[in-house]
């Protein structure tokens, strides 16, 4: 009997509406992600942060005392949380950096979009993962850390007396997460190798931090600031935050930055995500 | 339904070629080949048809949907097999084929299940656990079949299957083509250069040239009946005697160095080229009556030059 008469039928199951099947693309990647060891001692490296952060000014405190003359939890502290956490937001945005490059070198765009996907969908799909993480490395655990001081503490006053924090950490959490998203996918859309990606986007955070410091040096200037991404997502981070931060940026300048980096990179998406690549 | 893919008037552009020019055309259920010349305009209109490309002007029809408006419709009823090698990376076989599957609307459970069969179906069953980036041309080819049918669509479209397999694999591919079309009551379009795969795996076929339709309809009819078809070989001037044809009245082409098919449109048969070469002096070598193939329709179709 020829092989190919031992299996095929017709599907008679249920079939799941379209529209879904971003989150099918955004699952695999997570799952692919995290079946490489690194990876989990990556992340968990990030959400160890949290850990010591709540030891420190939280769990600590409450059982010896005396740490809270050093350990205080001010708004400044989760300021400082979210700055620090931003080096685990590098890496995994620079180890999921290949998302889009992978498919181009695969020649997978065509096979993605010829299943009932947009566009929009399969950039959603791509994006997803990269969201989840970072924000499960900056938007939960310092929620986290709102909720355990509230569970230690007993009270929620200091909620009520810091309430702008929610919206803050919310605030800066989703602009870190999107501008990186955004960052990295559009420039993943414009090459084959996952390395060269990596090797761009880390030139562009350092190569523009190095950058506004020679001119700095060379005109004196402290505006410059404003050419490196890093910076701006500093001061407006500050701004949610209500701190002073070391930037004399004004944060309408950051904001615009901002706004105009993921403008870009969605522009670049537009062009780049297509099935068919017409070489005029 | 009697047509799963309707055309009418379809213009497609690149920069200042055109690729598709007025293109109106009906593909009817079962298994149709869509055969042309490299160039000829085959995969744009496959990528229109899908979508992956916004035709300049023109209507489009898929299984009784619009393309303009229910893209989505379409592509979770259609399967399609591009011509390069196109998988997702860092996967094996089996889960690269369910996830195709989950994509095209199948729950996962049913996906993963579906894979496994599909794989033992197109001869993959004993690599499916290897990832693709180890398989063979053969095996690729074997894989994005297996993606393109894994959901059960209603309309297949297969772009240049057989391309880089070797012989054995590519009779095994076309038996595969066949099967789905003709028992597994899968609707398929097979795009192809290949004049025999076509013929092998096909009812109908619509003919390609420049970016237009030279010609369609049922093989069988476009082939018409046996005995109007001659193999000739003659010594002298082959292009002065096919001239003398083909003022004739005769169709003529040059199949290979010295072998001419001619087609005799009417019950004259061979003492009429018996009597051509007698006045011309020309000596006939070989003459044979041939069954018409489709490589006759397709010279017929676009012309020797093609």
């Amino acid at each position: 009997m020829p092989i190919h008469d031992q299996g095929y039928r017709r599907y008679q199951g249920q079939r799941v509406p379209v529209g879904r099947a971003w989150w099918t693309m955004a699952r695999m990647h997570l799952i692919t992600a995290f079946k490489r060891r690194w990876f989990l001692v990556l992340v968990f490296a990030g959400f160890a942060r949290f850990l010591g952060y709540a030891a420190f000014y939280i769990v600590g405190p409450v059982f010896i005392p005396q740490m809270s003359n050093f350990a205080e939890l001010t708004p400044q502290i989760f300021r400082n949380f979210l700055n620090g956490q931003s080096f685990f937001v590098f890496l995994v945005t620079i180890v999921l950096g290949g998302l889009i490059a992978d498919d181009r070198r695969a020649n997978a765009l065509q096979l993605y979009l010829s299943k009932p996907l947009t566009r929009v969908e399969y950039i959603l799909g791509k994006a997803a993962p990269l969201l989840i993480l970072i924000l499960g490395l900056t938007l939960v655990p310092a929620l986290c850390l709102i909720l355990l001081q509230i569970v230690f503490s007993g009270s929620i006053t200091f909620l009520v007396n810091n309430l702008f924090l929610l919206p803050a950490i919310t605030l800066a959490s989703i602009t870190r997460a999107l501008v990186s998203t955004f960052m990295i996918l559009a420039l993943s859309s414009l090459s084959k190798s996952r390395r060269f990606v990596a090797i761009m986007y880390a030139g562009i955070i350092f190569f523009t931090l190095a950058m506004q410091q020679v001119l700095r040096g060379i005109t004196g200037s402290r505006a410059w600031a404003a050419i490196a991404p890093t910076n701006m997502m500093d001061v407006f981070t500050d701004w949610v935050f209500r701190v002073r931060g070391p930037q004399p940026v004004p944060v309408y300048v950051a904001i615009l930055v901002i706004v105009g980096l993921i403008v870009l990179s969605a522009w670049i998406l537009e062009r780049r995500v297509r099935p068919v690549e017409v070489v005029s | 339904m009697t047509s799963v893919v309707e055309l009418e008037s379809v213009n497609v552009h690149y920069a200042k070629n055109w690729a598709l020019r007025d293109v109106t055309a009906s593909f009817p259920a079962g298994a149709v080949g869509l055969l042309g010349p490299n160039g000829a305009g085959k995969s744009t209109l496959i990528k229109s048809v899908l979508g992956l490309l916004a035709p300049d002007r023109g209507q489009m029809r898929v299984l009784g949907l619009d393309v303009r408006r229910s893209p989505l419709q379409i592509r979770s009823r259609i399967g399609y097999m591009p011509e390069s090698d196109a998988h997702f990376p860092q996967m094996n076989a089996v889960s690269f084929v369910a996830y195709c599957g989950e994509l095209s609307g199948l729950p996962r459970a049913d996906a993963m299940q579906r894979a496994h069969e599909v794989l033992y179906y197109v001869g993959l069953g004993e690599a499916r656990y290897r990832t693709i980036d180890q398989y063979s041309t053969g095996m690729k080819q074997r894989i994005k079949l297996a993606q393109a049918l894994v959901h059960d669509p209603d309309l297949l479209f297969l772009d240049e299957p057989t391309n880089g397999m070797d012989p054995k694999g590519r009779d095994e591919m076309l038996e595969l083509i066949r099967d789905i079309a003709h028992n597994k009551g899968l609707n398929l379009i097979l795009s192809s250069h290949l004049l025999p795969d076509v013929e092998f795996a096909c009812d109908h076929v619509i003919v390609m040239d420049k970016g237009a339709i030279a010609t369609a309809g049922p093989i069988a009819g476009l082939k018409g009946p046996g005995g109007r078809v001659f193999e000739l070989r003659i010594k002298g001037d082959s292009d002065r005697f096919i001239g003398v044809l083909r003022s004739a009245g005769l169709e003529c082409h040059a199949t290979d160095e010295d072998v001419m098919r001619v087609f005799v449109p009417d019950d004259r048969g061979a003492p009429f080229l018996f009597q051509l070469a007698s006045q011309e002096q020309v000596q006939v070598r070989h003459l044979r009556a041939s069954v018409p193939t489709l490589e006759d329709v397709f010279a017929k179709a676009v012309g020797e030059e093609s």
